[in-house]
């Protein structure tokens, strides 16, 4: 049976060239980077080198750059510890609607501490307009976290400018940058952020590895204690072969970028259009432009996601959607909520993120066997039947 | 996450779409998720002769009725009756604990429909 993976958002195989960077570094070169013997200076040079990898792809000094566990610490860091550490200069934190929950339940832990939270709304593209900022600034705010692109419907947010809405009113910048870092370009200084966190198994990198960018002179702590490493802001041994192939993997992402992103962007064309062609009450979600290469997000009304997912899987086809029935919660997703969906369509959702190994071939062949799925299940639907009058 | 008669049922549901003769129908929907359960039966003699459902839900909504249909067609009212949510769950090899609400749907809309039957009966009855 064939197996088509489209749900890069939520992970993607490691890239072969990246696995042979890591392997010396599980075996013959398996030492501690903190030992002071020959062992352990291979592993500091190794991590060393991941770091300057990392700063090149971000335009930031490798002093800029700390290891985490991936991006959810590199969240909860960012978040938890600058609001703590700046505290004396305001309690007022501001962040969006559809932020991952590693950024919404740091500031839902936050606000359990008494600080004051304000959570911005989205377009209906799922855009955080700059204006919407502007009003809620205050001179208290300390801090503004709003995420570089989505997981769910793609849209990349105005960073540039969200940026400097919050300098103007002294507040420090971080943005969750794991669906777009190796991506899309990134310019720290340019774009005007302060705080950054990335995600390897994003990227063709190995799980358990991600980083926090922190500009220089911005003060955060460390989370975890009990070790000096990454000057003081990380305790724990690095986890070597991760930081080197989350090194290589950022490397090769930003050597391949832009043919990447061509790739990626004919791939989503082509199957958002033949899905909007092939299957009559499809709902496009997220911004039509301003979206991260190779993602397709769409609702279809009158059927289930969990549905959908499971007939593709039956095809070999795998993918993702934000339905109340797929999270086994009350609830669909906060983001399409947010965007401002009702229930009913956002139970049909349907998210498809294309990676650099897919193929014209994997569209067409969704594109052949989707339409069917879904008039399939719309004919054991009682709302299709009704002329989907809810 | 389901077990291998929960996919089948959900891959192959039994008796999908509508009776056009149908003497009992009910319509469920469920608070948790939003998801909405259509059956439709024919009885005769006191025993469902004919039923179909239509869905819109999960895989485990879906396998429900389809288990539901099975389950009670040729059988009488009273027997059809003494179906629960967990005689469906069970008949389908269990289901995941968060999908036990799923099940609850198929039940009632079949309950419902049965409902619907002995009040279109009864009328009938008191009219001649
Ligand atoms: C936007 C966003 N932020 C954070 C995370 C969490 O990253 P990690 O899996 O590395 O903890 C993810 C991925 O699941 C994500 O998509
Ligand atoms: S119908 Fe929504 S979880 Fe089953």
């Amino acid at each position: 049976m064939k197996s088509i993976y489209m749900d890069h958002s939520a992970t993607t195989p490691v890239d072969t060239r990246v696995f042979e960077a890591m392997i010396p570094y599980y075996t013959s070169e398996f030492g501690n980077a903190s030992s002071v013997h020959s062992k352990g200076q291979t592993a500091r040079k190794a991590v060393e080198t991941g770091r300057e990898q990392i700063a090149a792809l971000l335009n930031a000094n490798p002093r800029e750059i700390i290891f985490t566990s991936g991006g959810t610490e590199a969240d909860n860091q960012a978040i938890i510890t600058y609001a703590l550490n700046n505290s004396k200069k305001g309690k007022h934190l501001i962040t969006s609607a559809i932020e991952h929950h590693a950024v919404l339940d740091s500031f839902h832990y936050l606000a359990g501490l008494g600080y004051d939270v304000t959570v911005l709304p989205v377009n209906h593209q799922g855009m955080v307009e700059p204006e919407t900022l502007a009003g809620a600034i205050r001179p208290d705010t300390t801090l503004v976290s709003i995420m570089h692109a989505n997981n769910e419907i793609g849209t990349v947010q105005p960073i540039e400018e969200l940026a400097a809405i919050s300098h103007k009113a002294g507040a420090v910048f971080h943005t969750d940058a794991v669906q777009t870092f190796g991506k899309i370009p990134i310019d720290v200084k340019k774009m005007g952020i302060d705080m950054l966190s990335a995600s390897s198994h994003k990227l063709h990198g190995p799980k358990g590895i991600g980083c926090l960018y922190v500009r220089k002179g911005i003060r955060i702590k460390n989370l975890f204690h009990g070790g000096g490493q990454e000057s003081k802001l990380r305790a724990g041994t690095e986890n070597v072969p991760g930081i080197v192939g989350f090194g290589k993997a950022a490397e090769i992402a930003g050597q391949e970028m832009q043919q990447r992103a061509e790739h990626l962007n004919r791939l989503s064309q082509r199957l958002r259009e033949g899905i909007v062609k092939s299957i009559p009450n499809t709902i496009v979600t997220g911004h039509p432009e301003l979206r991260v290469p190779g993602s397709v997000s769409v609702c279809f009304e009158f059927v289930e996601g969990e549905s959908i997912l499971l007939m593709l899987d039956s095809y070999g086809i795998m993918a993702s959607s934000g339905s109340a029935c797929t999270s086994g919660a009350l609830d669909p997703s906060h983001v399409l909520l947010a965007i401002g969906l009702p229930h009913e369509i956002a139970h049909g959702s349907l998210r498809l993120t294309l990676g650099k190994d897919n193929t014209q071939e994997d569209v067409d062949y969704v594109l052949e066997v989707l339409p069917r799925i879904i008039a399939n299940l719309r004919r054991m639907s009682p709302l299709a039947s009704k002329g989907g009058s809810y | 996450m389901y077990s291998k008669k929960v996919m089948e049922h959900f891959m192959n549901p039994r008796n999908v779409g509508e009776l056009p003769d149908a003497n009992g129908c009910g319509e469920v929907g469920n608070p948790v998720c939003g998801d909405i359960m259509h059956i439709e039966i024919k009885v005769e003699d006191d025993i469902i002769q004919d039923i179909k459902f239509k869905t819109f839900g999960c895989a485990a909504a879906i396998a429900t009725s389809s288990m539901v249909t099975e389950l009670v067609k040729g059988k009488t009212l009273a027997e059809a009756e003494r179906i629960t949510n967990r005689s469906v769950a069970e008949a389908l090899d269990g289901l995941p604990p968060v999908k036990m609400h799923c099940s609850n749907l198929a039940a009632d809309a079949l309950h419902e429909a049965i409902k619907n039957y002995m009040e279109k009966h009864e009328q009938k009855a008191n009219r001649q």
